[in-house]
């Protein structure tokens, strides 16, 4: 035993110029994000309030979370329609779109790639969306319809409980074709193409199988990697509800675990029961990014 | 999936009474610039100049994009390139840590600062943003491809390791630091400070212009108007940048 640290002291002595090269980013690293980490879960069995010293309840804050709080059912049940919906279908669409682009020529490939990323560097554009689904007369959704003659009179279409999730659904859609989509667009650059030519060999007859057995697999790294990225931001919908939806919704109808954590972090100053939430949130993220990455690794077998 | 944005951009030289136009149009008839006109009277008036707020975000943003660039490669490369105990496990957590948002660290994130001192400056927002998980991954990635035969080179020459990361491993590696500028610009380009800053003179762009855009019917036309400056900026640096982007994300995958 004695021996085997003995070695690895030595080890670490010979990489010394590693350890400083890593030093300054890990540190930081370790201070605003390992550290907020441990410590949102410790304040999570407290209560408290920023001025007194945190109290110990045990698991009070999460029973008081799933059994007595209805708005974080609300926002659960948000939260996992918005991941269920927009986590898959954008990234489909990230790779289909990336599938279509990288037939085209090179100029087109550039135009058309930046024609999709456009709306998610943007910044805050989205709120062009609000003019769109404005509740008069002069938004484009309302104005289009009473034209055609479906509509008589505007629909309050972001103040209306059945609207609200669809719209921000759409929005999110909208703004999700961003790291991942880059990505994939990378990896189809990069697959092998002599592996066509071997696959039609050996009896790949169309483009499905080719898909599935040659262009899928030789690019999983980057599947893996779009995946943590779509699934991420579809489970932190927050900016585009508040913008859209107002804080809170109308009845809460757009409320997520985000924004419930907003609200009790930021507006009521129950800092114990914020870190409940942000945890339950982790531990979602953290879960579903792990389980996604064990069915991605079955692509093509 | 571009018709929203052709509507930003018309929106911005819609005269007003297009903007209220029943039926509602997507092109601009007769465009102008009095929107332009208008954001630059409400910007006059404003408490604090305006060049203040764009010097604020200009400053984050270039002081954030080069603290990062420069500490996640320097991070990057033993991560890629050597072997070291404890490498393994220090790759996997800052894999684990682009697998949540900072929503889930937003509130001990405010207690951290304030042990630093940091509530209320630049830094609350900057120095952050030097340890970014995505940048450091995905230039480690990209770092992994490149050939060990030259860095071997320089080793027998008796180079430092620091000497061997400036002078042989940047200047290889530039398509990705073109990546992590872009990304990174787009973060702190759109900041509002995170809720650590609330001096008025402190405050960034993108903060002045959500005042004007959520301003409501009068500021219609300005608001279109700030919209399409603010975002002009990332898509025109994504436009130059986009050969070098895709080529550092061909690296970007993630390998069991």
């Amino acid at each position: 035993m004695s021996n085997w640290w003995s070695l690895k002291v030595q080890e670490i002595k010979n990489n010394k110029q590693s350890y400083v090269l890593l030093a300054p980013y890990m540190i930081l690293f370790a201070v605003f994000t390992i550290l907020p980490v441990m410590i949102s879960m410790i304040l999570s069995f407290t209560y408290f309030n920023m001025l007194e010293f945190p109290k110990f309840i045990g698991w009070n804050n999460y029973s008081r979370l799933f059994l007595e709080d209805d708005i974080f059912l609300v926002a659960i049940k948000n939260t996992i329609l918005f991941a269920v919906i927009t986590g898959p279908i954008s990234y489909i669409a990230c790779f289909v779109f990336a599938w279509i682009i990288n037939e085209l020529t090179p100029k087109m490939r550039a135009l058309m790639t930046l024609v999709f990323y456009a709306p998610s560097i943007s910044g805050n554009v989205f709120f062009i969306w609000l003019m769109i689904f404005s509740g008069d007369r002069y938004g484009i959704a309302n104005g289009f319809l009473i034209k055609v003659g479906i509509l008589l009179e505007p629909i309050q279409w972001l103040k209306k409980e059945e609207y609200i999730l669809p719209i921000i659904i759409i929005v999110q859609l909208w703004l999700s074709l961003g790291t991942g989509f880059l990505a994939f667009i990378a990896g189809l650059q990069t697959v092998d193409r002599t592996l066509y030519e071997a696959g039609a060999v050996d009896g790949i007859r169309n483009r499905w199988q080719e898909l599935w057995y040659i262009t899928l697999p030789s690019m999983r790294p980057q599947l893996m990697f779009g995946a943590v990225i779509q699934l991420t931001s579809s489970l932190a919908v927050a900016e585009v509800s508040i913008a859209l939806a107002g804080f809170p919704s109308v009845n809460y109808a757009a409320e997520t675990i985000v924004t419930h954590l907003i609200d009790y972090g930021t507006t009521r100053f129950e800092m114990g029961y914020a870190s409940s939430i942000a945890t339950v949130l982790f531990i979602i993220m953290l879960c579903t990014n792990l389980i996604v990455q064990k069915l991605l690794r079955k692509v093509g077998e | 999936m571009i018709l929203p944005l052709v509507y930003a951009v018309n929106n911005a030289f819609k005269p007003l009474d297009e903007i209220f136009l029943f039926p509602p149009t997507l092109f601009v008839r007769n465009p102008t610039f009095n929107n332009f006109s208008d954001l630059l009277n409400l910007l006059g008036e404003s408490w604090v100049p305006f060049s203040r707020y764009i010097f604020n975000t200009i400053f984050i943003t270039l002081m954030g994009v080069v603290g990062h660039v420069i500490f996640a490669s320097a991070a990057a490369y033993p991560l890629a390139k050597h072997r070291f105990p404890g490498k393994k496990i220090l790759f996997q957590i800052v894999v684990l840590s682009l697998m949540f948002t900072p929503a889930v660290t937003a509130i001990p994130n405010y207690m951290v600062m304030s042990w630093l001192g940091l509530i209320d400056s630049y830094w609350a927002v900057i120095i952050p943003a030097f340890a970014y998980s995505l940048g450091l991954y995905l230039m480690k990635q990209f770092m992994e491809q490149m050939p060990d035969a030259l860095l071997e080179a320089a080793k027998i020459d008796g180079a430092s390791e620091y000497r061997i990361f400036w002078t042989i491993v940047m200047p290889n590696v530039k398509p990705a630091w073109l990546t992590l500028i872009i990304l990174q610009f787009q973060i702190l380009w759109g900041s509002d400070g995170n809720g650590f800053i609330y001096s008025e003179q402190l405050k960034s762009l993108h903060f002045a212009a959500n005042q004007i855009i959520y301003g409501g019917i009068a500021r219609a036309g300005a608001a279109a108007a700030v919209a399409l400056i603010l975002m002009s900026v990332p898509i025109t640096l994504f436009v130059f940048s986009q050969s070098k982007i895709i080529e550092t994300m061909a690296s970007s995958g993630m390998k069991e």
